[in-house]
């Protein structure tokens, strides 16, 4: 899959916030956004994701065979991870996984790999309310491991996390990179090496 | 179908472990009804008369309670765009909402209302018609309340707007439903009542869920 | 934005035009009142208290005309996404809704002498209320959503919404009023009306429609200026490097 960026442009309301954004990135290309705050790194992660609609500029997301992917194709070919806690105290960590298990179409096996993959099979049963902001986010990450999907949206995605879990991110999205697919990354941090960065907003 | 469920079981869920979720709302419905003999007096004959009309506008008002539940906790929290991106159609989502909101305050307290009815007096042979009067028609209430609260939703405490927009869509449900319960205790066929006021739900299970799919998606545009 | 580049257009038509609607809406005013207040017989029942039908029933025209024209104009914003029909919308609301406190108002004066009474539970009277409330979420749901955008969207949803329900809420309000009919309603739609109170009705109705578009002229290019404004000061704010 190739995600083609032309002259993207958003606005916040009625107000521009970046505009002449461009980028191409293929089959195990990593883009990382740096810029700050309210420079548009979200917006712009959520223009491509498609929740937000375009504001300027040309957008395409191909498919192998370097066709334009339908609404319902892009939705299935993302994950899109925010670093707003997807908790609620009323819920158990296993019963969050789960139901984000049936909005990704994934069987319910998955959520097992996923507990034992970022560590949370011990909080497993602890209600929402009761982690640290570091698990809730972990919590968050834990959606990748639950479906294979090519096309990786994070925002700030290394906020809260422990060194041991930082540097099993990288892992992981290394591993998602050298199997063909693609991170496009909000960051305050230098993440995966800063392979390819894009700076939005004015210089500091 | 797998993503309705969950949707529908993951709020539901929501609704019964939150502290001013279904709880609150059946406790509400109790109470108004409760109150209502130290307003107007323990007369029987009065209590009699009202009580139809009176259960109605209690779980119009009680099922209003839920509503900020239903959509502004998702906006808030971003779930919204996860169900954005599920492949659930928007409509079928804001369905398994309704609902759910329906499970946690409409057919609770249409559970509850029979064992209510003998405080204000109301007709036994009436109870029946009560139940299902409110069993079918607070689910028309859940299907409009959702579409007023995605329309709310973006509203910073958005509760007393939800009110004003939802109230005067729900007269014609007031009106049904206070009928058929009257109709039975006046010793007349509720049935006609009971055929408008489930049109009306249907309209709104229709409606409801289109709309606030609408509403939704604003931000798309 | 370019979004507004058409409303030139109709800034420059309405304002040619306001002047001719305000003199037109004055003159037929003017002739209306004299009309219904002179020229018009006294009802040989009520007297001259029948008179502020002149002022009352056009005003319950115009309250469901506006949510008509409101509606229509939503529909339109929410097909084609023209933004004139969302301003046009937003500033019919207002106007409809004065016209409802009016006809509302008037009408419970007119109760007080005729029914003896300041507020009866009519079929008419109870679903000019109704409207009164919708058209109260619809300004209610405008102001409580700050970006204009947004609000626009969502405001055309809920305009739509309330106009499926119209029709509904009026059956329902009709059928409740039969189930408790009283002998003392009174009923606007007795025999014929003779021409000679007919015709200052019709001409009060022409001055309320043209009153209307008057205040729509200037409503809604006062709103196009707002906008414009505040496009400016953001734009000044935050145009990035």
């Amino acid at each position: 899959m190739r995600v083609i960026a032309e002259s993207l442009a958003a606005f916040r309301g009625e107000r521009l916030i970046f505009r002449h954004v461009n980028f191409e990135l293929g089959p195990g290309d990593a883009l990382i956004l740096h810029g700050p705050n309210g420079s548009g790194k979200t917006t712009l992660l959520r223009v491509i994701a498609g929740l937000l609609g375009l504001m300027g500029g040309r957008l395409r997301l191909l498919d192998k065979a370097e066709k334009p992917l339908t609404d319902e194709a892009r939705d299935r070919a993302l994950h899109f991870v925010s670093h707003v806690g997807l908790v609620r105290s009323q819920l158990r960590v296993r019963e969050t996984l789960a139901f984000h298990a049936a909005l990704l179409g994934a069987p319910a096996k998955a959520v097992d790999a996923a507990l034992d993959e970022w560590n949370l099979r011990p909080l497993a049963d602890l209600s929402g309310g009761m982690l640290s902001a570091g698990q809730r986010h972990r919590l968050a990450l834990a959606r990748l491991a639950l479906q294979k999907r090519e096309l990786w949206l994070l925002d700030e995605p290394l906020v809260a996390l422990d060194v041991a879990s930082k540097s099993h991110l990288n892992e992981v999205c290394q591993k998602h990179l050298d199997n063909g697919g693609i991170v496009i990354a909000a960051s305050h941090e230098p993440f995966l090496g800063d392979l390819r960065t894009l700076h939005l907003g004015p210089r500091a | 179908m797998n993503t309705f469920r969950a949707i529908l079981w993951h709020d539901v869920m929501m609704g019964l472990r939150s502290s001013g979720g279904a709880a609150l709302s059946a406790a509400f419905f109790a109470l108004i009804v409760f109150l209502t003999p130290f307003g107007l007096g323990p007369e029987s004959a009065t209590l009699k008369s009202i009580a139809p009309g009176l259960f109605w506008i209690a779980a119009l008002l009680a099922t209003l309670l839920g509503l900020e539940r239903v959509i502004q906790p998702d906006t808030e929290d971003g779930t919204l765009d996860l169900l954005r991106l599920s492949p659930l159609p928007m409509e079928l989502v804001v369905l398994a909402k309704i609902v759910a909101h329906w499970i946690t305050s409409g057919l609770i307290i249409s559970l509850l209302a029979p064992f209510l009815g003998p405080m204000l007096n109301l007709d036994v042979a009436a109870l029946p018609v009560l139940m299902f009067s409110l069993f079918i028609g607070t689910i028309g209430l859940s299907a409009i309340g959702a579409a007023a609260a995605a329309l709310g939703a973006s509203v910073q405490r958005g509760g007393i707007v939800l009110a004003i927009l939802v109230l005067p869509l729900n007269i014609p449900f007031l009106i049904f439903g206070a009928s058929a319960v009257a109709n039975v205790q006046a010793n007349t066929d509720p049935s006609q009542p009971l055929m408008f006021l489930a049109a009306c739900t249907l309209i709104a299970l229709v409606v409801g869920p289109i709309a606030a799919a609408a509403a939704l998606r604003l931000n798309e545009e | 934005m370019q979004a507004y580049a058409n409303p030139q257009r109709f800034l420059t038509f309405a304002r040619k035009l306001t002047p001719w609607t305000w003199g037109a809406a004055a003159t037929a005013l003017i002739i209306g009142l004299y009309l219904a207040l002179v020229a018009a017989p006294p009802d040989y029942q009520q007297g001259d208290a029948a008179r502020i039908m002149y002022v009352h029933v056009p005003a319950a025209w115009m309250a469901m005309f506006v949510y008509g024209s409101m509606a229509m104009a939503s529909a339109v914003a929410f097909i084609w996404k023209h933004p004139l029909a969302d301003v046009a919308a937003k500033a019919s609301a207002p106007i409809g809704a004065v016209f409802t406190a009016l006809a509302l108002v008037t009408g419970m004066l007119w109760g007080q002498p005729m029914w003896g009474t300041w507020w009866v539970w009519d079929a008419r009277l109870t679903s000019v209320l109704i409207l009164f409330f919708l058209y109260l979420g619809y300004i209610v749901l405008w102001s409580a959503i700050e970006e204009p955008t947004r609000a626009a969207r969502a405001a055309r949803i809920l305009a739509l919404v309330g106009a499926i329900n119209l029709p509904i809420i009026k059956f329902s309000v009709d059928w409740w009023n039969t189930l408790h009919q009283t002998a003392s309603v009174f009923r606007t739609d007795g025999p014929t009306m003779p021409a000679s109170m007919l015709t200052p009705l019709l001409t009060m109705g022409l001055a309320y429609t043209l009153l209307y578009v008057a205040l729509l002229f200037v409503r809604m290019r006062a709103e196009i200026a707002s906008r414009r404004l505040r496009t400016i000061r953001l734009g000044l704010e935050a145009i990035p490097a």
